[in-house]
């Protein structure tokens, strides 16, 4: 893995390590939602939900655009197809490990 | 290939690899039980790792680290649960952040299990690992990605779905 991705996978992961924020995506991902109705449907201040959706945003995982006094906020599913290939990468180390085993064997 | 089957729970974050070896079931616990052929197999070529404490009993410890190609050194071990010889054996995975191989707080990372039984042509060796958390699963990502073990294309969607 290059450099990049590393970063990107931090950022990802470090984006739903937090159980309101994997809820709030999945919120973003069904359809667009402003910010003022995402923070009604938590016990947390305006302040602390607008903190949850800018680190999502910052991870490319949700994006934000003004309409009026509103901001709303949709999930990127294009980001989310990322995610899924750097997942996909950890299985390859598996099968490296499981191949590794298997010459190692022949070599007997 | 010798991997036959890969499964995923979603739920559960775990994922079981199922593995034939043509060699008999001692000879493939052979590579776990010798840390020579344990570090051979562990790391990926790019980032081979150097077992330096092994003990596959009950209660035992395996510490190894693996050095990327800049030669930055990465920690991890297991913590040895059980083992019957020659043919299951269990342990929790931890990451240490230096050679003092201190299990890094939040741990484990993941547990494991692998078990193999004889076949008509040799060995079926099946591989679970089940991932406590999201959390951990970051972990293992900031390791470099070597640490890994299998995740579905959409496990993203049992992240998600913990909520």
């Amino acid at each position: 893995m290059i450099e990049a991705d590393e970063d990107r996978a931090d950022a990802f992961f470090h984006a739903l390590a937090d159980r309101t924020r994997r809820d709030i995506l999945r919120r973003v991902l069904a359809g667009e939602h402003s910010v003022t109705a995402l923070a009604a449907s938590y016990p947390m201040s305006f302040a602390a939900v607008q903190k949850h959706v800018a680190v999502l945003e910052r991870a490319g995982l949700l994006s934000k655009r003004r309409q009026g006094r509103e901001q709303l906020a949709s999930g990127d599913v294009e980001a989310l197809r990322s995610v899924a290939s750097m997942l996909t990468e950890l299985e390859d180390v598996w099968r490296g490990r499981i191949a590794r085993i298997d010459e190692l064997i022949q070599e007997d | 290939m010798p991997v036959t089957n890969v499964t995923k729970d979603l739920d559960a974050r775990s994922l079981v690899i199922t593995a034939e070896f043509a060699a008999s079931v001692e000879r493939v616990w052979q590579v776990y039980a010798d840390p020579r052929q344990l570090e051979r197999v562990w790391g990926p070529p790019t980032h081979p790792a150097t077992v330096v404490e092994h003990s596959l009993t009950p209660g035992g410890r395996m510490h190894y680290y693996m050095t990327s190609p800049e030669g930055e050194k990465y920690y991890g071990g297991w913590r040895v649960l059980a083992v019957e010889e020659p043919h299951r054996f269990t342990f929790e995975d931890f990451f240490a952040g230096d050679e003092s191989f201190t299990p890094t707080p939040g741990m484990p990372v993941s547990t494991s299990e692998f078990t193999l039984e004889p076949t008509a042509s040799g060995t079926r060796a099946v591989f679970t690992t089940t991932y406590e958390t999201p959390e951990a699963l970051q972990q293992v990502l900031e390791m470099g990605m070597e640490e890994g073990a299998t995740l579905a294309t959409n496990q993203i969607d049992a992240l998600l779905a913990e909520g």
